[in-house]
């Protein structure tokens, strides 16, 4: 017994594990303080393209030995011009505009990883790599959640009200095109710092599921926010520990979990689940039948 | 310090009586569309003022020159004796959405809604006061859903929803309300409850700016009224006003209006007409139909007259 809990305590005796843990709990915080906003305004997939445009900006950072968040930032800024300058000079609707500026530049990130296969690992960045990750790295990813957090626990009413209705927003004197504009930024930087713990392929399940999951549990923003916090930390820091066990990818395994808690919602939530939805439709079946029997036996009474 | 001078900034701007001043407004969009060209009115406090027009007339464009979403191109709003941006930043304006706009799968409930409208009154954080709260319970017992305070505010029905976002502009505590179509797609019941309750707001001195397509209940509570076609055509009290040429010159060809009258309509001699006016909707018109209550009163022929019938005449 003894030795089946010093063998689980043993990733707390490694440096390299608790600092994965904490920085995949945090940005895994953050990225699910946004999924709540994404997936309510249909959004989601914006998260997907940030993920894969910003790679090569990554590769390039990494070739150059800059920081990786200056070179994404570049990319991210690039893949927007992309977009605004494709939409504006074609008449392609805006899906098939996204899809073809991030795999274009998702694309050129790999050509640029598998030109330098000495400073840059392709693996790293598709599919992240917080066990291995450079002290500097992890202090970017740091600040950057970290200062995304404190904005946005000032600002999360204000997003609220602009994304439920942007006229009144507007009406009250909130700034709601800045207020936007924060958020986008926001989204991008934390894209940037889930990069290095989930990969690029998976930065979209952490700006997605956590929201998505929430809000089959409840109908009030503030536990929304909570609920999917609460989830996002919980996954990302269990997924971490995990994968010391598993010798996997941490994000494999901190999305897993979140999909398997998504699964559970989605039978078991008592209002907005599969199973409550049959459970009413049965009592509704059942009130119906015995109304109408109760009819029948009126009326040969 | 901060804070006082900003209490002292409100009390002023509530003591101030309400008011709406357009003054030669002109809205050019970006697109070189000019959708509102020298529009002037003026409006008191203690007045319910109806905002009539076709689609295409520039009524959302007033209403957005009035909540500050467009620069005049030319001309000036103001509220209260204030620039916009100062009275809207005051809470001076309230505004009650049309429904359309607003994501209704939302996970906020009927009471998060109408805390809303106290956010202008809350510092940064928004965190609400014991105030706060007692405004919200006031403005839910007045549009009467106290009950459904706890519900998902896509659960409720259209009328129910349109009373949440009259709650939300009672909260906020505007003495300006405007009301985009409040009675598009609600029940009769519904509306006679709003009415009553802009009548109440009116003699609590609130100034009310309706934009309505429903032609037949303007005469009914607005005491003015602004008639509007690009340009403001007429404005003034109801009774003055809302006259069958001014209706006529409002709505050009667009306006359905035919009058039912002589041998078409009964048998006798009688020269009075029935004047039908209507804008989008197609208003059923019964004539002659025996009263319910009497019912030999009249034993003359009853005859149905549809306004379809009428319609497909002319």
């Amino acid at each position: 017994m003894s030795a089946l809990l010093a063998e689980l305590a043993v990733p707390f005796t490694y440096d390299y594990m608790w600092k994965a843990m904490w920085v995949s709990a945090l940005v895994g915080a953050v990225c699910a303080f946004l999924s709540c906003y994404l997936m309510l305004k249909g959004w989601s997939l914006m998260g997907d393209a940030l993920g894969h445009s910003i790679v090569p900006g990554v590769a390039g950072a990494y070739i150059i030995g800059a920081p990786f968040a200056a070179g994404a930032f570049f990319a991210g800024i690039l893949a927007a011009l992309g977009m605004a300058f494709v939409k504006q000079h074609s008449r392609l609707r805006e899906d098939a505009t996204i899809g073809l500026v991030f795999t274009t530049l998702f694309a050129l990130g790999l050509l640029m990883a598998s030109l330098h296969p000495t400073s840059v690992s392709i693996q790293t960045i598709v599919l992240g790599n917080i066990l291995a990750i450079a002290d500097e790295d992890a202090l970017q990813v740091v600040i950057i959640a970290a200062a995304s957090f404190v904005v946005l626990a000032f600002i999360w009413k204000d997003l609220m009200v602009t994304f439920f209705d942007e006229t009144y927003a507007r009406g009250i004197g909130l700034k709601t095109r800045t207020l936007k504009l924060v958020f986008f930024t926001l989204l991008s930087a934390c894209t940037v710092a889930a990069l290095q713990t989930v990969g690029a392929c998976l930065v979209i399940a952490l700006v997605v599921t956590p929201g998505a999951t929430a809000y089959l549990l409840t109908d009030r923003f503030n536990r929304l926010l909570v609920i999917a916090v609460a989830i996002g930390t919980v996954t990302s820091f269990v997924g971490a520990y995990l994968s010391f066990f598993l010798n996997g990818a941490t994000g494999g395994i901190i999305v897993t979990l979140q999909t398997l808690i998504f699964l559970a919602a989605f039978y078991l939530a008592p209002k907005h689940g599969v199973l409550a939805a049959r459970r009413k439709a049965r009592v509704a079946r059942d009130r119906a039948l015995a109304e109408s029997k109760s009819a029948s036996v009126a009326e040969a009474a | 310090m901060m804070n006082r001078l900003d209490t002292v900034k409100r009390g002023e701007a509530v003591a101030r009586p309400a008011s709406i001043a357009v003054n030669d407004l002109t809205v050019t969009y970006p697109n070189g569309f000019t959708a509102v060209r020298d529009a002037s009115f003026e409006l008191g406090p203690g007045s319910i003022c109806a905002l009539v027009g076709v689609n295409g007339s520039g009524k959302s464009t007033v209403f957005k020159a009035i909540m500050g979403f467009v620069t005049p191109t030319a001309g000036q709003v103001r509220l209260c004796g204030l620039p916009v941006e100062k009275a809207i930043s005051q809470n001076i304006v309230a505004y009650v959405p049309q429904s359309e706009d607003v994501d209704w799968n939302f996970p906020v409930l009927v009471e998060d809604v109408v805390m809303m409208g106290r956010y202008g009154h809350m510092n940064f954080l928004r965190i609400p006061s014991k105030k706060d709260r007692l405004k919200v319970d006031e403005a839910l017992e007045r549009v009467n859903m106290s009950a459904y305070r706890k519900r998902q505010i896509g659960e409720l029905s259209g009328g129910q929803k349109k009373r949440v976002f009259l709650a939300r502009a009672l909260a906020q505590e505007g003495r300006i309300i405007l009301l985009d179509e409040p009675f598009t797609g609600i029940d009769v019941t519904t509306e006679t409850a709003i009415i009553n309750l802009l009548r109440d707001l009116r003699e609590a001195g609130h100034l009310m700016l309706v934009s309505t397509h429903n032609l037949g209940s303007v005469p009914d509570f607005c005491d003015q009224v602004v008639l509007l076609n690009r340009t403001v055509l007429a404005a003034g009290p109801t009774a003055s006003t809302f006259t069958q040429e001014n209706l006529e010159r409002t709505f050009g060809g667009v306006l359905r209006n035919f009058e039912l009258g002589g041998h078409a309509l009964h048998e006798d001699d009688d020269a009075r007409r029935i004047n039908v006016i209507t804008d989008d909707e197609r208003p059923l018109v019964f004539y002659g139909v025996k009263s319910r209550k009497k019912k030999n009163a009249k034993k003359q022929d009853a005859k149905k007259k549809t306004a379809k019938n009428q319609d497909a005449d002319q």
